[in-house]
C-alpha cells in the first residue's frame, strides 16, 4: 500500500480509491503533547489543500490539511478518548480520517517517504 | 499542518539575543523558540510532563529575560508613588510586592515586583515591555533618580512544592530559606555566589525566585538541577501553570487597554492611594473603584477537551460579551481553561456562555480564579 507524504507533514496510505490520513511523527514532535482532535464529519467534502481537522496541542491549535480531494469517508473515533494517540503512534493508530480519492491523479504532486525524509532533514 | 496560534509575545525583535544561559538550555535538549526578543526553551521533556513535574516536585525556570532594575536617588519613593499606585510608607524592606506601571488614561503599560532594598529599589518587569519601561521610566523619574538596569544579572525561578527542599540544601544565609514566608525575601549565598532570593513565584506553588551574576548562572543552574527534586522547565508549561494559577500575563491578559479594575487587580492600588489618589491614570482608576468598571477579567471553565485560545469571542445568546485573551488545556485539571474579559453583567461566577471556536459554541462557565489553589508557604 503506496505512502505519500506532504510538505505540511501529513500522510496518506491509498488502498484502492480511499486514503487513510494522518500527521508524521516529525509533525507530533513538533506539536508535542496533543490533547484533542477536530475530526471531520463523515460525508462531508474536501479540497486538496482544505483545512477539514485540527489538532489541538497544549500549546497550540494546528490545521492539518488534505493531501486529497475527496469525502470523508470516516474519522478515527478512538481519538474522542485518546486523542494522545497521535503522540504514540502517529503513522499507524493515531490516523485521522479516511477519505475517499475524487482525483487519485493529485498524489502525483506528493513526496514518497525517502524524499519527505530528506525533506524533514533539511528543516 | 501548520499553527493556527503559538506562544508569542508579538514583537518583531531585530536580532534576537541569547541569554546567559543559551547554550545550558540547548544541552539539556530544549527547544528553543523565539520570546521577548530571545531565544529561550519552550519545552523539554514536553509541556504536559514538565508542567504536572513542577505541581509535583519542583521545576526550574530561566526567567532572565526579565528586566531586573535598580532604581534609588534623593526622593526615590515620592518619585516611584508617582509612576506606581503602590504606598511605599507600608513596604517593608525585603518583602516584594506586586505593583503596575500605568499610563496617564489607566491603561496597564506593566506589572511588575517592587522590592525596598537597603537604600533603593529592586523591581522586575517584563521582558518584552523592558525596553519601553526603561524609558518610560527615565522620562517619569527626576534626575536625581537614577535607574541601574542589572543586565549582568541573571534572574531563575525555582518553583514547587519541593523546591523549598532543593534550595534550602544548597543556599545559605543570615537564616536558613525555609525561614522566608511567601513574598519575603534576603541575600543568601549558594556555593558561595551572592543570590538575591525572595519566596515568589508565577506558577501558584510554593518557591523561590533567585537573581544571581550572569557569569555564575550556569554554575547554579547546574547545581540546582542536580538535586533530585528539580528538573528544567521550558515556557510552555510556564504559561500553563501560571494560567491554571488564574496569574495574568503581560500583552496577552493585560494592556495599555486594560484597567486595573477591569483586570481585576485593585490589589495593586495600594490603600491609601485610594483616597489620596496622585498616580498615573487614577481619574479614570478612582471612578472605576466607585462605580465598578464596564468588563472584567474572569476565568472560564470548559466541559470536554476542545480548547479555545486567546481572541476567541465570547458569547451569550448570540450576544458578543467578551473575548478570550489567554486559554488552552489545563494539564493538571485535564479540561480546557480561559481568561476572559466579559461586560460585568456576565462577570458573576456561575454565569454559563459561550466561546466561539471556528465556527462551533463551546459552552463555558464563569468560575473563581486560580482554577489550581495557590499553595504558598505563608
Amino acid at each position: 500500500m503506496p505512502r505519500y507524504f506532504t510538505k505540511d507533514h501529513e500522510w496518506i496510505d491509498v488502498d484502492g480509491g480511499t486514503g487513510t490520513v494522518g500527521i508524521t511523527d516529525y509533525a507530533q514532535g513538533q506539536l508535542g503533547d496533543i490533547t484533542y482532535v477536530d475530526l471531520p464529519a463523515a460525508g462531508s467534502a474536501v479540497k486538496k489543500g482544505d483545512a477539514p481537522c485540527v489538532v489541538d496541542s497544549v500549546k497550540a491549535a494546528s490545521d492539518v490539511y488534505a493531501p486529497v480531494s475527496g469525502t470523508i469517508e470516516s474519522s478515527n473515533e478512538a481519538l474522542e478518548a485518546e486523542p494522545e494517540l497521535v503522540n504514540t503512534d502517529p503513522e499507524a493508530g493515531g490516523w485521522l480520517f479516511r477519505v475517499a480519492l475524487s482525483d487519485p491523479s493529485e498524489l502525483d504532486g506528493l513526496m514518497d517517504e525517502a524524499a519527505y525524509q530528506a525533506y524533514v532533514a533539511e528543516l | 499542518m501548520s499553527d493556527v496560534i503559538s506562544i508569542d509575545d508579538g514583537l518583531e525583535p531585530i536580532e534576537t539575543l541569547t541569554l546567559p544561559l543559551d547554550a545550558w538550555h540547548r544541552e539539556r535538549g530544549g527547544r528553543m523558540v523565539e520570546f521577548a526578543g530571545y531565544w529561550m526553551p519552550v519545552q523539554y521533556d514536553g509541556i504536559v510532563a514538565e508542567h504536572l513535574w513542577t505541581r509535583d516536585s519542583a521545576g526550574l525556570f530561566d526567567v532572565s529575560h526579565m528586566g531586573q532594575l535598580y532604581i534609588a536617588g534623593d526622593g526615590v519613593e515620592a518619585a516611584l508613588e508617582a509612576v506606581l499606585p503602590i504606598d511605599l510608607s507600608t513596604l517593608k524592606p525585603y518583602a516584594p510586592r506586586y505593583s503596575l506601571l500605568l499610563s496617564e488614561d489607566g491603561g496597564i503599560l506593566d506589572d511588575l515586583m517592587v522590592t525596598r532594598w537597603e537604600s533603593g529599589f529592586y523591581l522586575v518587569v517584563n521582558g518584552a515591555t523592558k525596553w519601553d519601561d526603561l524609558a518610560h521610566l527615565r522620562e517619569c523619574l527626576p534626575d536625581e533618580v537614577t535607574i541601574t538596569h542589572l543586565e549582568d544579572s541573571a534572574l531563575l525561578a525555582l518553583q514547587g512544592p519541593k523546591a523549598v527542599d532543593a534550595l534550602a540544601r544548597i543556599a545559605q544565609g543570615d537564616v536558613p530559606v525555609t525561614a522566608l514566608t511567601f513574598m519575603k525575601g534576603g541575600t543568601f549565598r549558594i556555593a558561595g555566589i551572592d543570590a538575591w532570593i525572595s519566596r515568589s513565584g508565577y506558577t501558584g506553588e510554593d518557591g523561590f525566585e533567585i537573581s544571581i551574576p550572569a557569569e555564575s548562572a550556569v554554575q547554579i543552574a547546574d547545581l540546582i538541577c542536580q538535586q533530585s527534586e528539580v528538573k528544567p522547565i521550558g515556557l510552555g508549561a510556564r504559561d500553563s501553570l501560571r494560567l491554571e494559577a488564574g496569574l495574568p500575563l503581560y500583552g496577552h491578559d493585560l494592556s495599555p487597554e486594560t484597567s486595573p479594575v477591569e483586570a481585576d487587580l485593585l490589589f495593586a492600588i495600594n490603600k491609601r492611594r485610594h483616597s489620596e489618589g496622585g498616580f498615573p491614570g487614577a481619574g479614570r482608576i478612582l471612578a472605576e473603584i466607585a462605580s465598578g468598571a464596564a468588563r472584567k477579567r474572569v476565568g472560564l471553565a470548559l466541559d470536554g477537551r476542545q480548547a479555545a485560545r486567546e481572541g476567541a469571542e465570547v458569547y451569550h445568546s448570540n450576544q458578543k460579551v467578551g473575548v478570550l485573551t489567554s486559554g488552552g488545556f489545563s494539564p493538571s485539571l485535564s479540561h480546557p481553561i480561559a481568561m476572559a474579559y466579559v461586560d460585568a453583567a456576565h462577570a458573576v461566577p456561575g454565569t454559563t456562555l459561550e466561546i466561539d471556536v471556528r465556527g462551533k459554541r463551546l459552552p463555558a462557565r464563569v468560575v473563581s480564579l486560580p482554577f489550581v489553589p495557590h499553595r504558598y508557604y505563608r
